[in-house]
């Protein structure tokens, strides 16, 4: 998803990219599990699939913990309680348009319209960024999002399951609930995530940089990548109609935006045990 | 430049963005705190550039860099301005009588909604204004448009919208892209007339105009059409579900068969019987009608007939030229549309067909005009002549037609007659309703019917399901939340309604009632309209 243009630059990180990979494959540091709400995700290669012809084809992610479920309503009245600029009433246009937590009673006071274990929706990329600098946590990248929900709860390529693809699509092509369901009542998938697909959408950190593409940005470099005909030509897999769906709607997006079926959910960075000497020598990886 | 308040916070805000985002990704790619050699931290830093730097160094990536609605200065030629009359199909919007051009708002609501595809059949259109095609939107040659396209908060999907009848990239899509709950507004000037299909352009793009978005936008020349006594507005579609045609429930979307080109419906305005029976077009003897006639595809290509009719003039691919005369049928791609114009000379039923005709007797392309008036012996004669031809045929065959349909009627009331027939249709409903409950609630209560503990109550052996059949309707057609205790264990989750008609609910109770070690009566489609109709109160 990233552009980097020139071939000399591409090689550099690429070695780089290689040496970093050396170096997060320490160990995670003994003793340490994933804090009580959240699982290990393992590393993995993340396959983008809009990509410019000098994108790199796959991107490493490190080994991260992440938040078994979105994160709730009552999860969110915390941080609203002790944030009080993220209230509803006090919270900044810039950061939040008006459409935010408005299913909500009140400013502290979810109310019948938001029961306690509903994931929470209606926040902007700004909200979901600031609850997790709060929480000592952070957002995930769309890779990292991507990469974990491409883990099925029966295969861990999950997208090689037709069966895995045709459920999650199927939440695309139905109509939103009335009431939106609460969270972890579907199967999780091997990693013991939940709800990755088949309840809201979710933020992620860059969720804007898929449209960056192509040539320094005009109007133009979108309607190359998501638009109408020559618009599959970037992508990696162009049967993946879900990816593709993820990827139209995160476009969709500004850092502002609340919508009725967008949440979130944070991560945190595995620690890991520091390694001795380094080596420059490329990973097998891509 | 003039910017309203929205359109500054847009810009600021996206801006803000970028920078705010840069430390996550710093975050990301750099090293634990503490006992790092140096090598590391020189190397966290060195990364941090090519992969921070290309991503977000570049411009906002915003697709929409909104010049608010002044940048575009002022067209002298436009006087006035109005709202458009938008009409669902089939109906027309009335012929603009203007003289000259003016400037038109347009308000298009996007809404994903479940409609009727076939009898027993429900799908998911995505649409623009709540019906299958879109809204028929009339302006005049050289009018200035401003469409507002608003996506409805329930959507799931941003949309946009490229008309094919605006001059510009993407014909408008990138400056329509909306995320659902919020609303675009780009200006364009109709500077070509014709008749033009729109459709969504929003990745992934067949999807989109598979589900339903499209319809025809028509750009009046300056010197108008000729007049008619009627118009009408019909579009064709291919949809791919996941059943077969004719098969019942609500029905996904299926992608294979899109991509192999095999829809399962190819209709006309987004439903088969949209224009049959009590729907179909009406006009009487001596009127002229014309249609327009669109095709949204995504994949088939129509050939357009009216059965018992010669169309009198074809304006070939939506052009304005009325460019052929006496057609009997004609091409209209995917993504393009026609006019056809033709003087009713005769009452009768004229069925409007794709002449593949697969597609019109078994997918759905079919649609009726009635045409009521006086005969016209000339024209058309009817039946003159109804005289039996034998051929070479002896006359040992006479009367045997009757004898046989007389035994068959014999052996139809024995047959229903028969207590053990009527047992089997319990079985019949059986089966039918395991087809529905391994389309619709296998999920979660799992295809053995255990549910999962703690989350799904099981429908096996369950005493809360066998205990109270009215109770059970409701619980699909209205749904299911709150404390509820089964077999001991207590659930407090929420099952939606589930979209089912009358006939699958009865089945897949039937089915669950009588299956994994459940016994009870079937459930009827009496029980279930009645558990509807006082559940409505």
């Amino acid at each position: 998803m990233r552009l980097i243009r020139h071939p000399v630059t591409a090689v550099i990180a690429f070695l780089l990219m290689a040496a970093a990979v050396a170096l997060d494959a320490g160990e995670p540091a003994p003793g340490k599990s994933a804090p009580a709400g959240m699982v290990s995700v393992p590393a993995g290669i993340y396959r983008p699939l809009f990509r410019g012809p000098d994108d790199l084809r796959e991107v490493p992610v490190k080994a991260l913990w992440l938040e078994e479920a979105p994160v709730t309503n009552t999860d969110f009245l915390e941080f609203v309680r002790q944030n009080p600029q993220w209230r509803r009433s006090r919270v900044a246009r810039l950061f939040a348009d008006s459409g935010y937590l408005r299913h909500w009673a009140g400013d502290l006071d979810p109310g019948p319209g938001a029961t306690d274990l509903q994931p929470v929706v209606d926040v902007s990329w700004f909200a979901a960024k600031a609850y997790a600098t709060w929480k000592g946590r952070r957002l995930l990248t769309t890779a990292e999002w991507e990469l974990a929900a491409s883990i099925g709860p029966d295969h861990r390529a999950g997208t090689n399951d037709p069966g895995f693809l045709r459920a999650i699509q199927h939440w695309y092509v139905t109509p939103t609930p009335a009431v939106l369901p609460v969270v972890k009542t579907r199967r999780p998938n091997l990693d013991g995530v939940h709800d990755l697909h088949g309840l809201i959408w979710e933020w992620t950190a860059d969720f804007n940089s898929a449209l960056v593409s192509g040539d320094a940005r005009g109007d133009t470099g979108l309607d190359r990548q998501l638009f109408c005909g020559a618009g599959s030509l970037g992508a990696t897999d162009r049967s993946n109609f879900p990816a593709f769906m993820r990827f139209g709607f995160r476009s969709s997006l500004k850092a502002s935006y609340t919508l009725p079926n967008l949440g979130f959910r944070c991560a945190l960075d595995v620690p890991v045990t520091p390694v001795a000497s380094v080596t420059l020598t490329p990973s097998p990886a891509p | 430049m003039v910017c309203t308040q929205d359109d500054a916070n847009a810009s600021i805000t996206d801006r803000g963005a970028i920078p705010d985002t840069q430390p996550d990704v710093k975050t990301m790619m750099s090293f634990p705190e503490s006992g790092r050699p140096a090598l590391a931290a020189l190397l966290a830093l060195t990364l941090a550039i090519p992969f921070a730097a290309p991503s977000f160094a570049a411009d906002p990536p915003n697709p929409s860099l909104a010049k608010g609605p002044n940048a575009k200065g002022t067209d002298p030629e436009v006087q006035g301005e109005e709202k458009a009359v938008l009409t669902h199909a089939p109906f027309v919007p009335p012929p603009l009588t203007r003289k000259h051009p003016t400037k038109v708002t347009v308000e298009i609501e996007v809404k994903e909604v479940v409609r009727q595809l076939a009898d027993g059949v429900e799908y998911l259109f995505w649409t623009f204004g709540g019906e299958v095609p879109g809204m028929f939107i009339r302006v005049r040659e050289n009018d200035l448009v401003e469409f507002h396209l608003k996506n409805h908060p329930s959507s799931k999907m941003p949309h946009n919208i490229d008309l094919h009848a605006v001059t510009g990239p993407g014909g408008g899509a990138a400056s329509s892209f909306t995320a659902p709950g919020h609303e675009s507004q780009f200006s364009f000037k109709a500077i070509n007339p014709g008749l033009y299909i729109y459709h969504c352009a929003t990745a992934p793009v067949p999807m989109h105009v598979a589900n339903g978005m499209y319809g025809l936008i028509l750009v009046e020349p300056k010197e108008g059409l000729p007049p008619v006594d009627r118009e009408f507005y019909v579009v064709q579609g291919d949809i791919y579900t996941a059943g077969k045609f004719g098969e019942e429930g609500l029905q996904p979307f299926d992608q294979d068969k899109a991509m192999d080109e095999r829809p399962s419906y190819v209709v006309f305005n987004g439903a088969v019987n949209s224009l049959v029976g009590d729907n179909a077009l009406k006009a009487r003897v001596g009127e002229t009608v014309r249609i327009f006639f669109g095709n949204g595809g995504p994949n088939l290509t129509s050939s357009f007939h009216v059965i018992g009719e010669i169309f009198d003039r074809v304006y070939q691919e939506g052009g304005i030229l009325a460019n052929q005369r006496q057609v009997q049928t004609t091409l209209v791609p995917a993504g393009g549309s026609a006019m056809v114009e033709f003087k009713l000379e005769v009452p009768g039923t004229f069925i409007l067909v794709d002449h593949a005709l697969f597609r019109a007797f078994n997918k759905g392309a079919l649609g009726m005009l009635k045409v009521e008036g006086p005969e016209n012996l000339l024209v058309y004669s009817g039946k003159e002549v109804d005289a039996v031809y034998l051929g070479s045929q002896a006359d040992a065959n006479a009367g045997s037609d009757n004898r046989v349909a007389s035994l068959q009627a014999q052996v139809k009331q024995a047959i229903a007659a028969d207590p053990k027939i009527a047992g089997l249709t319990k079985e019949v409903q059986m089966e039918k309703g395991k087809r529905v409950y391994m389309q619709t609630c296998f999920a979660c209560h799992q295809p053995t019917g255990l549910g999962l503990t703690g989350v799904f109550p099981p429908l096996a052996k369950s005493d809360f399901l066998m205990a109270d059949k009215d109770r059970a309707i409701r619980g699909i057609i209205k749904g299911q939340s709150g404390p509820m205790t089964v077999n001991t264990k207590t659930y407090n989750g929420v099952m939606p309604p589930v979209a089912l008609n009358d006939d699958q609910v009865a089945n897949v109770l039937t089915y669950v009632r009588n299956t994994w070690g459940n016994a009870g009566d079937p459930v009827t489609v009496e029980d279930v309209r009645r558990a509807r109709a006082e559940s409505a109160h």
